[in-house]
């Protein structure tokens, strides 16, 4: 029988277009070390680092846990690295959580990053490849024609993405850790914000961030401990499928419907929208969020739009849904830690420190993330409540 | 010898030069370097690490205790190396050696320039030999000679005080990659003007280009399937912004293309027609290079344009059977 475990620490940096000032290193001890301090701990109170980042051509430093060793305390202890490509952030989590749960460790610290500054992401991602014509034109022109496929296939009103850039923007006006600050933002603006790859417009895109976000995961005893209120990990679910094969459903891909599921059965949770307070949902580019909706069961198949036009996934509108309180990847991606952040984000809204991007009264929070071909899946749920 | 045992194989460079922060510990070192001096840090335990980190090893406290050391040292351990690499700091025999400077606790690596491989020792003393003009790099050790060794070059004073935040990191790879038996063949069969595709035993749906083997079933393909140059589009992107390395124009189309009898889209360039034209199940045709262009490429297609026929239903799209072939 698997043991309880509840994240007890969630630190942060800020994320901003190019940290200079530090290095790697600097940068995700940073992360690491609010996470200590938010959990109450020291170095020396960690049995194990668990570190995530997508794919080593971001920064050009191959194997970057080696390195990294010295600024996360790991002299003498256990530290394993976890690879999903952009999901990284949340599998890493799951990861730590699931070292805990097995009573393997204690109290975990889980970092992940991305500084994205030292290369440039359209490159990293869509690099020439031997033998094969060189048309991928980043993560935004694989994922164009696939959000053009759903937009046919549910009739949703066009500007249905500009609402969630919109939104998410607002959203992260209430976060001072948010790399994009768009208090102003209105639906005009997003709509006459150059197109990148049609459907995709600048403005419904992520950008490229700098940044880390490490967490503290304890066990029961450990955690009841804990100076904070901690966020109980009620459900953790990962999925994976193939990129390519024929008859692959690429809008509404399988494993991610049977990630969710998976993680509602352990959750208790039967109709995600009334049972979860909010959700932290990886949404790179604004049309996954009512594809996502769909996808994760918040809505029926070809009506997502419908709940993000009616504002019911707004903060700022007070739906009764809020996806993304923080801003989500909308507003910050520093692609190896954005999963990380949608689970710390989860984490920090059952725990009532979200701040000003608070869901009121919020209990039981669902964390996100996807990557790849929208091939690898992680999912938690986390709760103010043991049970 | 059958046309399917030729091995196709291509260097391949993959690389880009980045742009790497160095933080208030190494940027400092590197800054030193530039002032020809060299400069170690203070550890927890009270040892001087040279070169600095930014974290002890042991603690994992921060460190911030800068200590100069001397441009001096002793020879720890060495390996001699008689036929340098292009990539390799010198053109002539030197030996790699791990060298600890006078003040410091800690070996560094470095080169030196011994000239024969009998006067290198363990114990030996050596000294830095600095560039000529230094950058703020660790090659501004332009490696270590023998103590004895005169040095009589010229050094010309440092071009700039500023503190070094950032350095460029350049990284380029060469592989040489080799295709695998499905690639190879059906790469031959490009070079000779022909889709040609393989069909799953399991599924029986036909995969181009070939992977040999299906992801859905997880089974080896092997049949071959010769297939025409009408495709459908599946979706489509209108690109705005250019690839990296890529000389294509924007604004471009670049559709998943399903050709008749296939299963499984492609990308592909689609042109010769407006862009707000494209739409999903729109009817279009392979344009081949002049045939003296082929090579063991999908690029043999220059880009495909669009045919008059009626377009496709949504959901026959992948489904066509060819029927030109």
């Amino acid at each position: 029988m698997a043991q309880l475990a509840a994240v007890v620490g969630v630190g942060q940096t800020k994320y901003k277009t190019k940290r200079k000032d530090v290095s790697i290193a600097g940068m995700v001890r940073e992360a690491a070390v609010n996470a200590l301090e938010d959990a109450g701990l020291t170095w020396n109170d960690i049995d194990a680092v668990i570190i995530g980042k997508a794919p080593d051509m971001f920064e050009g430093v191959i194997m970057p846990e080696l390195y990294l060793t010295d600024a996360l305390g790991c002299n003498g202890k256990p530290m394993l690295r976890v690879h999903t490509a952009g999901s990284v952030g949340g599998s890493t989590a799951i990861v730590a959580a699931t070292y805990v749960q097995s009573g393997v460790f204690k109290r975990i610290l889980t970092v992940s990053f991305e500084k994205q500054s030292e290369s440039n992401a359209m490159w990293a991602l869509s690099n020439p490849q031997p033998f094969s014509p060189h048309l991928n034109a980043g993560a935004g022109g694989y994922f164009a024609p696939i959000i053009r496929e759903y937009m046919r296939r549910s009739n949703a009103p066009y500007d249905a993405g500009i609402k969630v850039a919109v939104k998410d923007r607002l959203h992260g006006a209430k976060n001072p850790l948010a790399h994009l600050q768009l208090p102003e933002i209105t639906m005009k603006e997003v709509e006459d914000s150059p197109m990148l790859w049609e459907p995709l417009r600048f403005l419904e895109a992520c950008p490229s961030s700098d940044g880390a976000c490490a967490m503290v995961i304890a066990n029961e005893e450990l955690a009841a401990k804990s100076p904070r209120k901690p966020a109980w990990i009620r459900g953790a679910a990962m999925r994976s499928e193939p990129t390519m094969y024929a008859g692959r459903e690429q809008v509404n891909p399988r494993a991610g419907i049977d990630c969710a599921k998976d993680v509602y059965a352990q959750a208790g949770i039967h109709n995600p929208r009334k049972d979860l307070d909010c959700a932290e949902v990886y949404v790179p580019f604004s049309w996954y969020e009512p594809m996502w909706l769909e996808n994760l069961g918040f809505a029926d198949e070809g009506k997502g739009w419908e709940l993000t036009m009616s504002g019911a996934t707004s903060l700022t509108e007070g739906g009764d849904i809020p996806w993304n309180p923080s801003g989500g990847v909308l507003c910050s991606n520093p692609i190896g830690a954005s999963g990380m952040i949608r689970f710390a984000e989860a984490a920090q809204q059952v725990r009532g420190e979200a701040g000003d991007h608070q869901v009121d009264g919020a209990k039981t929070a669902l964390g996100h993330a996807y990557g790849g071909g929208a091939q690898f899946y992680s999912m938690w749920v986390v709760s103010s409540e043991k049970a | 010898m059958s046309s399917s045992a030729e091995i196709l194989s291509q260097a391949f460079t993959l690389g880009y030069t980045y742009t790497r922060s160095t933080g208030p510990i190494v940027g400092q070192f590197l800054t030193s370097l530039r002032a020809r001096k060299m400069v170690g840090i203070k550890a927890s335990d009270g040892k001087v690490l040279v070169p600095p980190v930014e974290f002890d090893p042991v603690s994992a406290a921060a460190l911030t205790e800068f200590v100069d050391v001397a441009d001096a040292g002793v020879v720890k351990t060495w390996c001699w190396v008689k036929e340098p690499r292009k990539a390799h700091p010198s053109d002539k025999p030197f030996a790699w050696a791990m060298i600890q400077l006078d003040g410091a606790d800690t070996p560094m690596l470095h080169w030196v320039d011994a000239g024969d491989e009998a006067a290198m020792s363990t114990g030996m003393r050596v000294k830095v030999r600095w560039a000529e003009e230094t950058k703020g790099l660790m090659s501004d050790v332009n490696g270590f000679v023998p103590e004895a060794v005169a040095l009589l070059g010229e050094l010309k004073p440092a071009t700039s005080d500023e503190q070094i935040t950032g350095m460029e990191a350049p990284i380029y790879l060469t592989y040489n990659f080799t295709a695998g038996k499905a690639t190879a063949r059906y790469l031959q069969s490009m070079k000779k003007g022909k889709l040609v595709g393989q069909r799953c035993p399991n599924c029986r749906n036909v995969y181009i280009p070939p992977r040999g083997s299906c992801a859905a079933c997880g089974v080896p393909t092997e049949e071959e399937v010769t297939l025409g140059n009408k495709a459908t589009v599946e979706s489509f992107t209108i690109v705005y912004i250019p690839i990296p390395g890529n000389p294509i124009k924007p604004p471009y189309v670049i559709a998943n293309l399903v050709l008749d009898g296939a299963n499984l889209s492609f990308l592909h360039l689609l042109s010769e027609c407006k862009n707000e034209d494209v739409r999903i199940g729109m009817r279009v045709e392979a344009l081949w290079k002049p045939e003296a262009e082929w090579g063991y490429a999908m690029e043999n297609i220059q880009y495909f344009k669009p045919i008059d026929e009626p377009d496709v239903p949504v959901d026959q799209i992948g489904k066509l059977i060819d029927e030109g072939r």
